[in-house]
C-alpha cells in the first residue's frame, strides 16, 4: 500500500512551485520594464540640461535673482522671461515659487534656494545642497493673481516637456483650469508638432473647447464634432452649456447630440467598470470559497474555521514583510508558499485533532470548528494585538491602469482576479489529474470500496483538509493586498463564502466559480441603486429565494449520490 | 393525569424548576427586605443579572425545542430574540415622550437628530403596551413562518438550514445597522425611562421584571413539556431520527417542523422582550451570528434533548462568562472555543448526560435495571447504527447525509 501512494507525495511541492513561479514571473517582468523606462528618461534629461546650460547660464542666473526682488508685477514679467529660456531648472524654480517653497536672502546678490519637505535647502541655480546657516533665507512672497499666472506658466512649460505623461498632465490641467487667449496660441502651435497620439488628442479637445466660444458657427460645429468622443467631465459641462445657451439652433442640436453620444459611452464604460469590480469581488469570493468547496463539498465537512485559516494566511504575509522589510516587491513569492504550508498544517492539525472524530455528524462538526475559529481569533488577538496591521503593497501592484477618465483598473484587483483563476485551475488539475485527486474522488464517492482497493482513507482525509486549508491561506495572502490584516478578517468572508458554495452547488468546483463571479457581479450592480449594505442584504434575500427554486445550487449533483 | 405527564415524570425538570422557584422567592426577599448591610443582601445589580440569565434560559429552551427534539439547528435564533427586543424597545422609546434630549413629544431622539419630520408607519401604535406585546409575538412569529415555510417546503435541511439561518441573522444585522431603517442604527434604542409608568431603574421594577422572566420561563417550560410529551411530540422526535421514514408514514413533516419553528421563534421573541428592559439597551449587535451560535452552545453544554438541560446550560455558561470576563476578558474566548470543542467531542449529551451517566453507573453497581428517562439524540444523521462507530471512518460513506454531499467533485 505504501508503494501505491508514494508518487503522489510530491503534489504539494508541485503546487507550491507552480504557484510561486507564476507569481514571481510577473514580479520580475514588471520590475524590468519600469527600471528600463526610468533609465532612458533620466539619460535624456541630463543631456538636455547640459546643452541648455552652455547657452543661457549668465542670463538664467540674473533672471533667477531678479525673480526674488522688485514689485510683484515686475517679478511676474521676470518669470515669463525665465520661462522663455527653455532651461530644465525653470520648471522646478517656478513650481517652488508657486508653492511657496522658494527662499532667498535679502541682499544685492541674493542666494536663491528651494526647500524640500524635510526642511533641507538646495541652491536653485547650482543644484547643490546648502549646508550651514540658513537663517538669512526668507520665503519669496507672492500673491493670488501671481500664483494663477505662475500656474499657467508652469503648465505651458510642462507642455514642452520631453515626457509624454507630463505633457498630457499639463494639457488636462489646462482644460480643468479653463483656457485663455495666452495658452490657446501655444496649444495651436503644439497641435501641429505633437508626436504622441494621446497628447495630441488632449490638445485637440482643449483647442475645441476654446473654439466652442468662438463667433464662427462653422468653427463651433467643428469643435462639437471633435468633442463628442471625449469623456472628460469639463467637456460635458461645456457642451451642456452650449446646448442650452448657444444662439444658433444648429449648434444647439449638434451639442445635444454630442452630449447624448458622450453619455452613452460613459454609461458603457460605467457598465464595464461595474463588471470589473464585480469580477474583482467575485475573485475574492472565489478564493475564499474554493477551499471551503473542497472541505464542504468533497468531504461533507462544515469548516467554520475556514475564515480564520484565511486570517492565518494574511498574518503570514505580514510576518514575511516584517522579516524582509527591504524586499517588499518579492515578499509575495515567499508569502504565498509560506501561507499555504502554515495554513495547511493548521488545517491538518484540526482534522487530526478534532474533525476525524466527528465524521457523519455535520452539525457537531460545525459547532466544534466554530469553537476552533474562536480560539484562533483570540490567539491572533493575543499574539499580534487586536489592532489591524497594514500590509505594504508591492510597487508593481499599486496604482491603476487608466484607460480613460471614467474607466480605470487598479492593478492589485486585476492581479488578484488573475491569481484567483490560476488557483482555481490549479486545483481543478490537482483533483482531475493527480493521484491525490483520484483518491480524493474515490474516497468521497465510495469510502468502503476505496479502502478495499487499498486507499488509505484517513490519509486522504487529512490531505484533502490540508489542501482546502492551504488554499484558504493563499486566499488570505490575496486579501491582505486589499484590506488591513486583523483578527476579524476571516469572519467578514465566511458567510459570503458559504453562500457561494450553496449558490454554486455543493461538490462542484465549476459551480463555485460561477457562483462566486455571479454573486460578485450581482452585488456590484445592486450597489449603485441600493447602497453597499442594502445590496448585501438584497443578495442574501435573493439567495434564500433562489434556494427555493434550486435547493441544490446552480449545478446540482445528478444520479444516485444526489438523492437523500 | 396531566400533571403526571408534564411534571412528575420529569425528575430533572422538577429539580430545575424547583430551583428557579426558590430563587424567585428568595431573591426579592433578600433584595427588598434584608438590609443592605447584611451579608444576605442581594444587590439590584445581581437581581438584573439573574433576570438576564432567566431570559437566556428561555431563549435556550426555545433552541432546545427545535434542535434537541426536531433536529433543526437554527444558527439565527438570535434574530428572533433581537426582534422581540426591538419591539419592546420601541414601546419603551415611545414612553420617553418629551423627556428626551431634544424634547420632542413624539419623535425619539435619534429621529430628531436625523431630521425626520414624522413617525414612520411601523412606529405607529407602539405607545400602547398591548400593541407592543402583540408585536413581540407577531413579528418574530411571522418572520419565522415565512422563512420556515420557504425553507421547509423546499426541504432545506441539516447544515444548509443552519447556514441559511445564519445568513438571515447576518442580513438583519446589516439592515439594522442602517440609520435609514429607523431603528436607531448603530446605537440602537436606549435611554429608556419607564415601563407601564414605573421607573425602569428602580429596584422594585427590576424585581418585577425578574419575577416576570421567571414566570415566563416556567410557563414556557410547561408548554414545551406539553408539546414534547404529546402525540405531536412523538412525531417530532421521529422526524429528528428518520425524517424520510416519517414522511412515508404519512405525516406532513413540513407542517410539524414549521409550527414548531414558529412556536420556538415566538418564545425567543418573548425572551428578547423581557431582556431589553432589564439591560436597558437593544442594538444591532444582538443580531450578530456569533450571539446566535453561542446560544446553541449553551444548549449543547447543558444537554440537548432534555428541556431542563437547556436551562442548566444557559445558567452555567453565562455564569462562567460573567466570572471569566470580569477576571480576564481575553481568556473568555479561549474558554468558549474550548467549550465548543470539548462538548462536541467528549460530552455529546452535555452536563445532564454526565450526571445521568454517573447515576447509571451507580445503579448498575446495585444491579437494578431502569431504562433512561429521556432519549437523548446523539447524532443528526438519520441512521442510528452509525453512531457508536463515530470514530471509525468507514461510517461516513454509509451515511446518506454525507454521501449526498460528498459526490463527484466536477
Amino acid at each position: 500500500m505504501r508503494n501505491v501512494l508514494k508518487p503522489s507525495g510530491h503534489w504539494l511541492l508541485h503546487v507550491i512551485v507552480v504557484l510561486s513561479f507564476c507569481f514571481s514571473a510577473t514580479v520580475f517582468s514588471q520590475e524590468a520594464e519600469t527600471s528600463a523606462e526610468a533609465g532612458t528618461t533620466s539619460a535624456e534629461t541630463i543631456s538636455a540640461n547640459v546643452s541648455n546650460e552652455a547657452n543661457s547660464q549668465p542670463e538664467f542666473d540674473s533672471l533667477v535673482k531678479e525673480l526674488t526682488q522688485g514689485s510683484l508685477p515686475a517679478r511676474a514679467q521676470t518669470a515669463k522671461k525665465l520661462a522663455a529660456l527653455k532651461d530644465e531648472r525653470v520648471a522646478k524654480i517656478i513650481g517652488a515659487l508657486q508653492q511657496g517653497t522658494l527662499y532667498a536672502t535679502k541682499d544685492e546678490n541674493p542666494l536663491v534656494a528651494i526647500a524640500d519637505e524635510a526642511g533641507n535647502y538646495t541652491n536653485a541655480i547650482s543644484g547643490e545642497k546648502i549646508i550651514g546657516d540658513t537663517e538669512e533665507l526668507k520665503r519669496v512672497p507672492i500673491n493670488n493673481s501671481m500664483r494663477s499666472q505662475l500656474r499657467t506658466l508652469l503648465a505651458q512649460l510642462n507642455l514642452t516637456h520631453q515626457d509624454a505623461t507630463i505633457r498630457l498632465d499639463a494639457v488636462n490641467r489646462m482644460i480643468a483650469d479653463g483656457i485663455d487667449e495666452d495658452s490657446i496660441s501655444l496649444l495651436q502651435e503644439l497641435q501641429k508638432s505633437e508626436a504622441n497620439d494621446g497628447v495630441r488628442k488632449a490638445i485637440d479637445s482643449a483647442v475645441a473647447l476654446f473654439n466652442l466660444h468662438s463667433n464662427d458657427q462653422q468653427l463651433r460645429l467643428g469643435a462639437i464634432e471633435v468633442l463628442k468622443d471625449s469623456l472628460q467631465q469639463e467637456v460635458r459641462t461645456a457642451l451642456s452649456e452650449v446646448a442650452s445657451n448657444d444662439t444658433d439652433e444648429k449648434v444647439k442640436i449638434h451639442a445635444q447630440l454630442a452630449i447624448k453620444a458622450i453619455d452613452s459611452s460613459i454609461a458603457k464604460y460605467r457598465f464595464a467598470e461595474n463588471i470589473f469590480f464585480g469580477l474583482s469581488l467575485g475573485s475574492v469570493l472565489l478564493l475564499s470559497a474554493i477551499g471551503l468547496s473542497i472541505t464542504f463539498g468533497v468531504m461533507g465537512v462544515i469548516n467554520m474555521a475556514h475564515g480564520e485559516l484565511m486570517m492565518i494566511g494574511a498574518y503570514v504575509t505580514w510576518v514575511v514583510q516584517q522579516v524582509f522589510p527591504n524586499q517588499i516587491a518579492y515578499s509575495l513569492a515567499i508569502a504565498i508558499p509560506a501561507a499555504f504550508i502554515v495554513a495547511g498544517l493548521v488545517g491538518i492539525a484540526i482534522e487530526r485533532g478534532v474533525i476525524r472524530f466527528l465524521y457523519g455528524r455535520p452539525l457537531e462538526t460545525l459547532l466544534a470548528t466554530f469553537g476552533i475559529s474562536l480560539i484562533l481569533q483570540q490567539a491572533a488577538r493575543s499574539i499580534f494585538s487586536p489592532l489591524n496591521r497594514a500590509v505594504e503593497l508591492p510597487v508593481w501592484m499599486s496604482g491603476s491602469l487608466q484607460i480613460n477618465p471614467v474607466f480605470s483598473i487598479t492593478y492589485n484587483r486585476l492581479y488578484i482576479l488573475i491569481f484567483g483563476l490560476l488557483v482555481f485551475f490549479a486545483l481543478l488539475v490537482i483533483l482531475k489529474k493527480t493521484t491525490l485527486g483520484l483518491k480524493v474522488r474515490a474516497v468521497s464517492q465510495n469510502r468502503a470500496m476505496a479502502r478495499a482497493v487499498g486507499v488509505r482513507a484517513n490519509w486522504v482525509d487529512a490531505m484533502t483538509f490540508g489542501l482546502g486549508s492551504g488554499i484558504a491561506g493563499i486566499a488570505g495572502v490575496a486579501l491582505s493586498q486589499l484590506t488591513n490584516v486583523g483578527p476579524n478578517l476571516g469572519q467578514a468572508y465566511i458567510i459570503d463564502s458559504f453562500m457561494v458554495v450553496v449558490f454554486g452547488g455543493v461538490g462542484n468546483l465549476w459551480g463555485t466559480l460561477v457562483g462566486a463571479m455571479g454573486l460578485g457581479i450581482i452585488n456590484k450592480f445592486l450597489e449603485p441603486y441600493a447602497g453597499a449594505v442594502l445590496a448585501k442584504v438584497l443578495v442574501l434575500v435573493l439567495l434564500i429565494l433562489f434556494i427555493q427554486k434550486r435547493p441544490k445550487g446552480i449545478f446540482p449533483q445528478k444520479g444516485r449520490a444526489a438523492a437523500d | 393525569m396531566l400533571t403526571q405527564r408534564l411534571l412528575l415524570s420529569d425528575r430533572g425538570g422538577m429539580i430545575v424548576l424547583g430551583l428557579v422557584l426558590v430563587t424567585m422567592i428568595l431573591v426579592p426577599i433578600c433584595n427588598l427586605l434584608v438590609p443592605e448591610t447584611s451579608a444576605l443582601h442581594i444587590s439590584t445589580f445581581t437581581v438584573t443579572l439573574l433576570g438576564k440569565f432567566l431570559c437566556y434560559a428561555l431563549l435556550a429552551l426555545s433552541i432546545d425545542l427545535i434542535w434537541g427534539y426536531c433536529g433543526i439547528l437554527s444558527l439565527g435564533h438570535g434574530a428572533f430574540f433581537a426582534l422581540g427586543g426591538y419591539a419592546m424597545g420601541m414601546y419603551l422609546m415611545r414612553q420617553i415622550g418629551p423627556r428626551g434630549q431634544y424634547g420632542d413629544p413624539i419623535l425619539p431622539d435619534f429621529m430628531v437628530f436625523l431630521n425626520w419630520k414624522e413617525l414612520p408607519w411601523y412606529w405607529q401604535g407602539f405607545d400602547m403596551f398591548w400593541f407592543a406585546l402583540l408585536m413581540i409575538i407577531v413579528v418574530p412569529g411571522i418572520l419565522a413562518f415565512i422563512f420556515g415555510w420557504l425553507a421547509f417546503r423546499s426541504r432545506v435541511t441539516g447544515v444548509y438550514f443552519s447556514i441559511i439561518t445564519q445568513a438571515l441573522t447576518y442580513a438583519l444585522l446589516l439592515a439594522f445597522f442602517r440609520n435609514e431603517m429607523g431603528f436607531g442604527g448603530n446605537n440602537g434604542l436606549t435611554d429608556f425611562k419607564d415601563i407601564l409608568g414605573f421607573p425602569i431603574a428602580a429596584s422594585g421594577t427590576r424585581i418585577s421584571l425578574f419575577l416576570a422572566s421567571g414566570f415566563m420561563l416556567i410557563i414556557a417550560y410547561i408548554a414545551c413539556r406539553y408539546i414534547v410529551t404529546s402525540r405531536m411530540g412523538k412525531v417530532i422526535v421521529s422526524i429528528r431520527d428518520a425524517e424520510t421514514r416519517t414522511r412515508f408514514c404519512g405525516y406532513k413533516v413540513e407542517s410539524y417542523k414549521l409550527w414548531l419553528f414558529v412556536f420556538s421563534a415566538i418564545l425567543a421573541g418573548i425572551a428578547g422582550a423581557l431582556y431589553v428592559p432589564q439591560v436597558g439597551i437593544i442594538n444591532p449587535g444582538e443580531f450578530s451570528p456569533l450571539n446566535s451560535i453561542e446560544l446553541v452552545v449553551w444548549v449543547a453544554t447543558g444537554g440537548r434533548g432534555t428541556l431542563f438541560g437547556a436551562i442548566v446550560g444557559a445558567f452555567t455558561v453565562n455564569y462562567g462568562k460573567t466570572v471569566f470576563t470580569s477576571y480576564s476578558p481575553e481568556t473568555w474566548l479561549f474558554a468558549l472555543g474550548a467549550l465548543f470543542v470539548i462538548v462536541t467531542l467528549v460530552l455529546p449529551k452535555g452536563l445532564v448526560g454526565l450526571f445521568n451517566r454517573t447515576k447509571k453507573v451507580a445503579s448498575k453497581n446495585s444491579s437494578s435495571n431502569t431504562p433512561p428517562e429521556n432519549p437523548v439524540p446523539t447524532t443528526d444523521a438519520p441512521i442510528k447504527f452509525a453512531v457508536n462507530k463515530s470514530t471509525e471512518n468507514s461510517i461516513s460513506a454509509e451515511n446518506p447525509v454525507i454521501a449526498a454531499a460528498v459526490k463527484e467533485p466536477v
